[in-house]
């Protein structure tokens, strides 16, 4: 099948019930997408599917064909970082940081939603996303800088 | 100082080796306490041979300039790549980017117990300070010599060395040129103080944190080597479940899959994972299961097995609570809970030559290179453990079952093999916090002064069992139990349990005596550091101003755990349904002197939201050796909703040295809660966790 993975025409020989995200990890080494749970409930997995935030782990690769697929390796233009990955680096949240790659995607669709989220819409909108390192307080400090990077770009 | 020739050391370890591995250069190699002791009494105080597996860690001064620094240390999230960076680029006066942390890597760094216990801060930050403190002054003698000058002329600034007189300057790499110098840290050296440092003590962006933020880091989940297999493994269907014979026709048909049967053990490999998938589901097996504890029971089970002769002492109780005017007797329960770290157990194993290299996720990669030497039964140098940065660890990171497992089947298979747990699996098969009893008898005075205390813990371990309060008689016990389910260390390990409830005891103690949980506190304790962070605490968080709102009540706790001291207020809010929210928390934390801020703020704050977990919701449901809740799912850990307000307050001591941050603040955070809970409510719970349905029966 072929598949749109940031941008790009990406063939792959597999079968349509595997998941996405064994698809961009395995077949396609786009390994930013991380496994946490497989059952939707951590948010570690999360990419854009036409410009919405989906758990690639329980979304069928068959099912993304024809669609606008967006990874953590697809933000970066140009050596560029996209603002919210930026205001990630500046901030430095984060302890292991294996929850990056998915709070930053769902930081990107919040933002690209509201621009300029309260604490509490922050709260609602992140809380599929786990962070084991029980980082939230300084993640949600980030995406206020974030959209402040964004709003005055 | 040393003069050159003595620099010169009969090492065990290889020196030639050591350059023809690092290249050439400036090389201080420093040693544990013990051995330094052991060598005391040696000519100048210095280091005699040192056998190879008690170094330390070491500083290498290419002769490029590069500063490698190699440590058995691990991140796993605790930042200390960027902490011990910065301690060494302090002493070392060169910047930071100069500075290369090779960790964890056991062909490269000197063996190391683990990263565990929050020793990587007092014991290899204080070592890599000397080593590097060392190799400067080092560096100084040598242009000292070159140019004739006297040594306290020169100045170190930038990563060269500098003569105001007469304006000349060389770099590092420059006077390590050609050189092979192996030199023992010298404990004479003398360092910078806390107070002076420039960079370590300093908020610095997390060394590698671009490669992060970008989904370019490696994690060993991620990683691929060609011709690579994924692996899958059998597991039995509950806890003492046993092989009884498997039919494997049907998986091994499966083209590509290798499948392989070593005793109990099943797995397979194959070309992608939808293959591993598939040939693992096509195994046959027959289990044998046998009669399991439950999670009902646990409690009384652990109290009925334990396995030392205490629990006959127990009996005897205390004399002195007959003299006294109150007692209270009461018995804690803590549940297991699992450490979940967000990238689950992960191994990638090669054979080359009779030669196993494993890059595993592991806070201990001496201790599963021992692990495997000892099960493949071959010499440790033929087998090379590599810890990439990982996914966290919270002390449930320290075996090798990931490791061993993927070895095995790459072995079987000829071919590199990549095992990545499934969160099913990291919940059921690793390990959890231990489980435990606590009964608690106290005796005092109206006038709060405490005259017995005895306390007896029933399995959960040992860690913060002594009580800091001034107690006339004390008798305190560890009972280790059978535990029904595989256990191991935690963040804190058993302080969670012990400080639980030990302060939630003493807030009891205080309310029959009339008297304020934190001047009841400050009235029994003499430690002047654990007395700081109560009144530190205290004072950010209000408690002593003005009156709880209608349906709220506080709560304090405090304890002290490898060298931090923590005290925890905690503000609760009972709603008319009986739900209880966490209106807001505020903890004062200290741990010496502080090496990079922002980082002991992430340190303390990831351990408090840790602590809400286990003292809110979470608990392991078990049957009949049966996990009922191995999933995220159903297995509730804190999220964005779960935080309160946090207040941490951090005093630095530069006076005092530099200890860990990773656990003591977890500790404060369930009695804290569970106190205010007992304001607002009288109701004093005795159990972890406190509310596992969010609301009070
Ligand atoms: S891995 Fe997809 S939500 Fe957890
Ligand atoms: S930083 Fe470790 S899971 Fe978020």
């Amino acid at each position: 099948m072929v598949l749109t993975i940031n941008g790009k025409r990406r063939e792959v020989y597999v079968s349509a019930e595997i998941s996405l995200l064994n698809v961009l990890r395995d077949e396609l080494g786009l390994t930013g997408t991380k496994y946490g749970c497989g059952e939707g409930a951590c948010g570690a997995c999360t990419v854009h599917i036409d410009g919405k935030p989906v758990h690639s782990c329980i979304t069928s690769a068959g099912s993304s064909v024809g669609k606008a697929v967006v990874t953590i390796e697809g933000l970066e233009k140009n050596g560029v970082l996209h603002p919210v990955q930026e205001a990630f680096l500046q901030s430095d949240p984060l302890q292991c940081s294996y929850c990056a790659s998915g709070m930053v995607m769902s930081a990107i669709s919040l933002l690209n939603q509201n621009s300029s989220p309260s604490d509490a819409e922050i709260v609602a909108a992140m809380n599929g996303n786990i962070c084991r390192c029980g980082t939230y307080p300084n993640i949600i400090k980030t995406i206020k800088l974030a959209a402040n990077l964004l709003n005055n770009k | 100082m040393m003069e050159s020739k003595d620099m010169e050391m009969p090492f065990e370890m290889d020196r030639r080796k050591f350059f023809r591995l690092f290249g050439g250069g400036l090389a201080v190699v420093f040693v544990f306490q013990d051995v330094l002791a052991f060598a005391e009494g040696t000519e100048a105080g210095l280091v005699g041979p040192v056998p190879a597996d008690q170094v330390g860690a070491w500083i290498h001064i290419a002769e490029d300039g590069t500063i490698n620094v190699f440590t058995g240390k691990v991140e796993v999230g605790q930042n200390i790549r960027t902490s011990l960076s910065q301690q060494v680029a302090e002493e070392l006066h060169v910047p930071m980017s100069s500075v290369k942390m090779i960790m964890g890597d056991t062909d490269l760094v000197p063996a190391d117990f683990g990263t565990v216990g929050s020793r990587s801060t007092p014991q290899m930050g204080t070592q890599l300070r000397k080593a590097a403190a060392t190799a400067r002054q080092a560096l100084l003698e040598m242009a000292a010599g070159l140019w004739g000058v006297d040594v306290s002329s020169l100045k170190t600034d930038a990563g060269a060395v500098s003569d105001p007189q007469s304006g000349k300057k060389m770099s590092y790499g420059q006077l390590t040129k050609g050189r092979q110098i192996l030199m023992p840290v010298s404990e004479q050296v003398a360092f910078i103080n806390a107070a002076d440092w420039k960079v370590a003590g300093k908020t610095m962006p997390k060394v590698n944190g671009r490669s992060f933020i970008t989904g370019e880091h490696k994690y060993v989940s991620d990683m691929v080597l060609p011709g690579m297999l994924y692996a899958r493994v059998l597991r039995p269907p509950a806890y003492g479940a046993r092989l009884v014979n498997a039919d494997l026709s049907a998986a091994k048909s499966i083209p590509g899959a290798v499948v392989l049967q070593e005793g109990n053990f099943i797995g397979v490999a194959a070309p992608t994972l939808e293959t591993a998938d598939k040939a693992i589901a096509a195994v046959k097996p027959n289990w044998e299961t046998s009669k399991q504890p439950s999670g009902a029971e646990l409690f009384d089970y652990l109290v009925r097995n334990t396995t030392n002769q205490n629990k006959e002492k127990a009996a005897d109780g205390l004399q002195a609570i007959d003299g006294a005017e109150m007692k209270l007797d009461a018995t804690y329960t803590v549940d297991y809970i699992a450490h979940v770290p967000l990238e689950p157990r992960a191994a990638l194993a090669q054979w080359n030559d009779g030669k196993l290299t494993v890059w595993t996720g592991t806070q201990r990669p001496f201790g599963v290179q021992d692990h495997l030497a000892a099960e493949f039964n071959i010499s440790k140098e033929k087998v090379r453990v590599i810890v990439p940065d990982t996914g966290s660890g919270y002390g449930g990171k320290h075996s090798a079952e990931a490791a061993s497992e993927a070895a095995r089947l790459a072995r079987a298979s000829g071919k590199p093999v990549k095992l990545v747990w499934t969160r099913k699996e990291e919940f059921t098969w690793a390990y959890f916090r231990p489980a435990g009893v606590i009964k608690v008898s106290s005796a005092f005075n109206k006038n709060g002064e405490i005259k017995a205390w005895r306390f007896d813990n029933y399995n959960s371990g040992n860690a913060g069992l002594d009580t800091q309060y001034r107690i006339a008689r004390k008798e305190i016990a560890y009972h280790p139990s059978r535990t029904p389910l595989k256990q191991g260390s935690y963040r804190g390990l058993a302080s969670t349990a012990n400080v639980f409830a030990r302060e939630s005891h003493i807030a009891d103690m205080a309310r029959m005596t009339g008297m304020d949980q934190l001047v009841y506190r400050l009235k029994n304790l003499d430690d002047p550091r654990l007395k700081a962070v109560l009144e530190a605490a205290a004072k950010s968080f209000g408690w002593n101003s003005g009156k709880r709102m209608e349906g709220r009540g506080y709560g304090i706790a405090c304890g002290f755990e490898k060298g931090g001291y923590v005290a925890t207020c905690a503000e609760v809010a009972i709603g008319a349904d009986r739900s209880v929210e966490i209106v807001r928390l505020t903890a004062a934390f200290e741990c010496g002197a502080i090496v990079n801020p922002h980082h002991l703020e992430n340190q303390i704050l990831g351990a408090i939201v840790q602590g809400l977990g286990g003292a809110l919701f979470e608990r392991i449901d078990f049957e009949e050796g049966k996990i009922l809740n191995a999933s995220l799912s159903a297995y509730r850990v804190p999220r964005f909703k779960d935080v309160p307000g946090i207040d941490i307050v951090m005093i630095n001591r530069v006076d005092l040295p530099s200890a860990g941050a990773g656990e003591a603040p977890i500790v404060g955070v369930a009695p804290a809660i569970r106190n205010a809970i007992l304001e607002a409510s009288g109701i004093g719970l005795k159990t972890l966790p406190l509310l596992p349905s969010g609301k009070l029966a």
